[in-house]
């Protein structure tokens, strides 16, 4: 991956002015290389890395694997081009292996994400099975550990 | 009551603590301090060698190893130099495997030296060579080099400081604490000062892998003629994030490494054998690891130098290891006093450049081993500082 993007997927807050240093671009060269990026979707969106469980969310995270029929002509597109449509869906990838679509919900109890998986997702044209997983407590999320307490062991002496 | 100045001997006793240690016992008593001091990297050892010496472990791989190292991994060192640097050593008898690269430059010091011997040692440079060669019984003799030449050994200066008496040059680049590298001609210049003489050099290459700029860093022994009279010493602890596994080595002319292996036999037995076991796996399959850290380094390098030159500290861009040494000489004050002010108001800490050297005096040390964040936050402070001096909030007179 670029440096840039390598960059700003750990921070994309550093200003400009830093992510240039760091690159060695000019600020003006980091902001259209940015937009650039940007406008080729090749940088989708920027978000915060939270800790729900901090920020006293009760919210509940599910993986869902579904088990689907590719349909002619559009293979696993057309049914996951519906599955993003729903707001409760955080993410869905294709997968090898086991199952095709892996989807990550976020609803508000247990009892909605049942809902949901039963009434919207299982429903839908061409899903074989689902099975549902609900997120105990996440350790590490988007490269950052949740686990506090590190500190810095290394001496000060050293060559 | 036994009178200890008595019986500890003169020479030890005549030895000054390293500058290094002494001001961070000063920081250690502090809260909240943000250091910029560490001269290891933050990374932790590739897993893949981490887990090499579990494996070792696990298979009770806990004997010694041969004197001079385990055979497969002097191959290894051996084969390293030859892709890496071009140079060639046999490991039978020209690789000696050490306790890190600082056992490694002691053997070669004590090796080498005897009493009234001159060695050469360029500063500002790490805080040893002076120490081991007086407990040999020889004279360093310093070259302060500067900073207009970038910190690099000039020939001139080499041989102004040479005498009938000089055994010993030590090379210390990339050098710790500047930041300097020694480009192929400047080693030329000064091969051609030393060819004809019997002065033996140790080239400390502890930090050859950790260059910047694009420029392929050059080992002083692959220069011609210069082979048969260097010691390259390096090590695992810089390259392969390894300084806690204390693995080094050196490499030189078989009658050296013959009379270094006596004096490692007798004082360690042999490098620890997890380690060596580890670094052999590092050889093998660590290039890309090292790769990734030294580009994660270089981003941090240039972003701390761009710090530097807003704040308007004079810093030249350093192309090894990975310290910064900008001039605090427009702030007034000393190294010492800067650094301790620093401390006392911004709670950063930094070390006096003369902590590895006189010759160090105007500078103080940046190590960019940290996190992004970290190093935003202590640059910061620091840019609070300068501004808080230029605008006379604070004087240097009461520092």
């Amino acid at each position: 991956m670029d440096k840039l993007l390598q960059i700003l997927s750990a921070n994309a807050r550093l200003p400009i002015e830093d992510i240039a240093a760091m690159t060695g671009m000019t600020a003006e060269e980091t902001e259209n290389k940015i937009a650039d990026y940007e406008r080729r979707g090749i940088i989708r969106g920027y978000s915060a890395v939270i800790d729900r469980e901090r920020a006293d969310d009760s919210m509940v995270t599910a993986v869902v694997e579904l088990k689907v029929t590719p349909m002619k002509n559009y293979g696993f597109d057309s049914i996951a081009e519906k599955i993003v449509q729903f707001d409760e869906v955080e993410s869905v990838q294709l997968m090898s292996g086991g199952y095709d679509l892996g989807v990550t919900l976020h609803a508000k109890s247990f009892r909605d994400v049942a809902m949901f998986v039963s009434e919207r997702l299982a429903p839908l044209e061409g899903v074989l099975s689902t099975a549902t997983h609900f997120v105990l407590r996440r350790y590490k999320d988007s490269g950052v550990s949740f686990i506090d307490g590190k500190i810095d062991e290394r001496s000060e002496f050293g060559r | 009551m036994i009178d200890y100045s008595k019986v500890l001997s003169e020479t030890v006793r005549g030895i000054k603590p390293s500058g290094i240690r002494r001001f961070f016992d000063l920081a250690a008593e502090m809260q909240d301090v943000i250091s910029l001091g560490v001269g290891e990297p933050d990374f932790s050892t590739p897993w893949h060698i981490r887990n090499e010496g579990i494996e070792s472990l696990r298979k009770g791989k806990t004997w010694y190893t041969a004197n001079s190292g385990l055979f497969e991994l002097k191959e290894e060192i051996s084969s390293y130099m030859s892709r890496k640097y071009g140079v060639e050593y046999s490991p039978k008898d020209e690789v000696l495997v050490t306790v890190g690269g600082s056992e490694a430059i002691d053997l070669t010091i004590r090796g080498m030296v005897s009493a009234g011997d001159e060695v050469i040692i360029p500063q500002p440079s790490f805080v040893c060579y002076e120490p081991i060669t007086l407990l040999a019984g020889g004279t360093p003799v310093f070259i302060p080099t500067k900073a207009e030449n970038e910190f690099r050994l000039t020939a001139r200066e080499l041989k102004n400081a040479m005498t009938p008496r000089t055994k010993l040059l030590i090379l210390p680049y990339p050098n710790n604490p500047t930041g300097a590298v020694m480009r192929k001609e400047d080693m030329e210049e000064i091969a051609a000062v030393l060819r004809g003489t019997d002065v033996m050099v140790l080239s400390d290459e502890i930090y050859s892998e950790l260059t910047y700029g694009g420029e392929k860093y050059v080992s002083f022994a692959s220069i011609d003629g210069m082979k048969e009279r260097t010691v390259v010493i390096n090590g695992f602890s810089k390259t392969y994030a390894m300084t806690g596994w204390r693995l080094g080595y050196a490499c030189g002319p078989a009658p050296v490494i013959k009379q270094l292996t006596k004096i490692h036999q007798f004082a360690i037995m042999s490098a620890p054998t997890t380690s060596q076991l580890a670094a052999v796996e590092a050889l093998k399959n660590g290039d890309e690891d090292v790769e990734e850290m030294r580009q994660e380094y270089d981003m941090r390098r240039k972003f701390v130098l761009a710090g530097m030159r807003r704040m308007g500290l004079p810093c030249f861009e350093p192309r090894g290891a990975f310290y910064i040494f900008p001039d605090i000489t427009v702030t007034g004050m000393t190294s010492d006093e800067f650094c301790a002010k620093l401390l006392n108001e911004k709670k950063v800490a930094v070390i006096p450049g003369t902590a590895f050297g006189e010759s160090g005096e105007g500078f103080v040390r940046i190590s960019y081993c940290y996190s992004t964040g970290h190093l935003k936050e202590a640059m910061k402070r620091m840019d609070e500082f300068i501004s808080s001096l230029k605008n006379g909030q604070t004087g240097a007179s009461d520092a």
